[in-house]
């Protein structure tokens, strides 16, 4: 029975480390700019070429900024949880950030999905995303009034990401 | 219809020119050179299994565009890697740097080694002090000489 006991051992701390190993995500990868000043940008208003949305429009406010783009279907999947988030009283500024897209197919979508965002800022060549580490759309992070990223979401906001992951966040940082 | 074959070959020329891989626009060899040292040493994000150098991914071609603008400016490989390492952190380098977190990946391999030839001693001691300790008989060395000799 001994003689049994050394493989079994070693058997189970393998099938620990397979168990946590291959339930994670590796599409997931950790953001290295998590509790970092959020980069600085100043791009032109997505609605309207003569404005710019810039970080320091946000100083002072803890926000959301929603990656995303026409081409994108998960955003379609998350859109409806923005635009019923944005009507709620208290309800943080989301920012839109319309990233790898062109003017017309990104208006043309906030026309038809419908439009939650306090600010959009039209993002073509891509250079702000990649400043921030974007990968893929949507990605969503919360920052705050000092303007440092305190959260990043990878892939679709659900009702239940907003609810449980980043509004719990977005209070403790708002007090 | 000579203008038409000169027409057609153009196109098919044009053809295999717009299908190599990861050159556009290459109007500096030795930056393209440097770019491709460098992005063949990173992950594409979005095809995990390619490397820079080597993803269509549009991600992928901005990142090339990036790194390219810094090659340009005369940033050192050390300085491109760190740019991207900054925002997408080590994950997009394949070769992990050596740091506490991976202290155990890197030397998890000679620990292994370690370990399997403790073993492997421990367990040659233990067979050969068992080993010595058999002692033939007069009658079991006969018997075996006996088939020695037959063998031969």
């Amino acid at each position: 029975m001994n003689r049994f006991l050394l493989p079994l051992g070693l058997f189970i701390v393998l099938l620990g480390f397979l168990a946590v190993g291959l339930n994670r995500d590796p599409r997931e990868v950790p953001s290295p700019l998590i509790d970092k000043p959020a980069p600085e940008f100043t791009l032109p208003h997505l609605h309207d070429p003569g404005k710019t949305v810039s970080k320091s429009d946000m100083l002072g406010k803890v926000w959301l900024l929603n990656v995303w783009a026409s081409w994108c279907p998960s955003c379609r999947e998350e859109h409806p949880v923005f635009n019923t988030y944005a009507k709620t009283p208290g309800a943080i500024p989301v920012v839109g950030l319309n990233w790898k897209d062109n003017r017309e197919d990104g208006l043309r979508w906030l026309a038809r999905f419908g439009d939650p965002y306090a600010a959009s800022a039209y993002d073509n060549d891509g250079r702000v995303g990649i400043n921030f580490g974007v990968y893929g759309a949507p990605e969503t992070f919360l920052i705050d009034k000092n303007g440092v990223i305190r959260f990043k979401k990878i892939g679709v906001v659900t009702q239940e990401v907003l609810e449980k992951e980043i509004l719990p966040r977005a209070r403790e940082l708002d007090k | 219809m000579k203008l038409l074959l000169a027409a057609l070959a153009s196109l098919c020329l044009a053809g295999g020119v717009a299908a190599r891989e990861a050159v556009p626009l290459a109007e500096d060899p030795a930056v393209e050179e440097r770019l491709v040292n460098i992005a063949s040493e990173l992950r594409c994000l979005v095809c995990q299994n390619e490397s820079l150098a080597g993803s269509q991914a549009p991600l992928a071609q901005d990142l090339r565009r990036e790194v390219r603008g810094l090659i340009k400016e005369g940033k050192s490989d050390v300085e491109v890697k760190d740019f991207l390492v900054s925002r997408y952190g080590d994950f997009v380098l394949y070769q992990p740097p050596v740091k506490p977190t991976t202290w155990l990946l890197w030397g998890g391999p000679f620990l292994l080694l370690i370990a399997g030839v403790a073993t492997l001693v421990s367990y040659l001691r233990r067979r050969g002090s068992q080993v010595g300790r058999v002692e033939l008989t007069d009658e079991e060395k006969k018997r075996a000489e006996a088939l020695l000799k037959d063998n031969s």
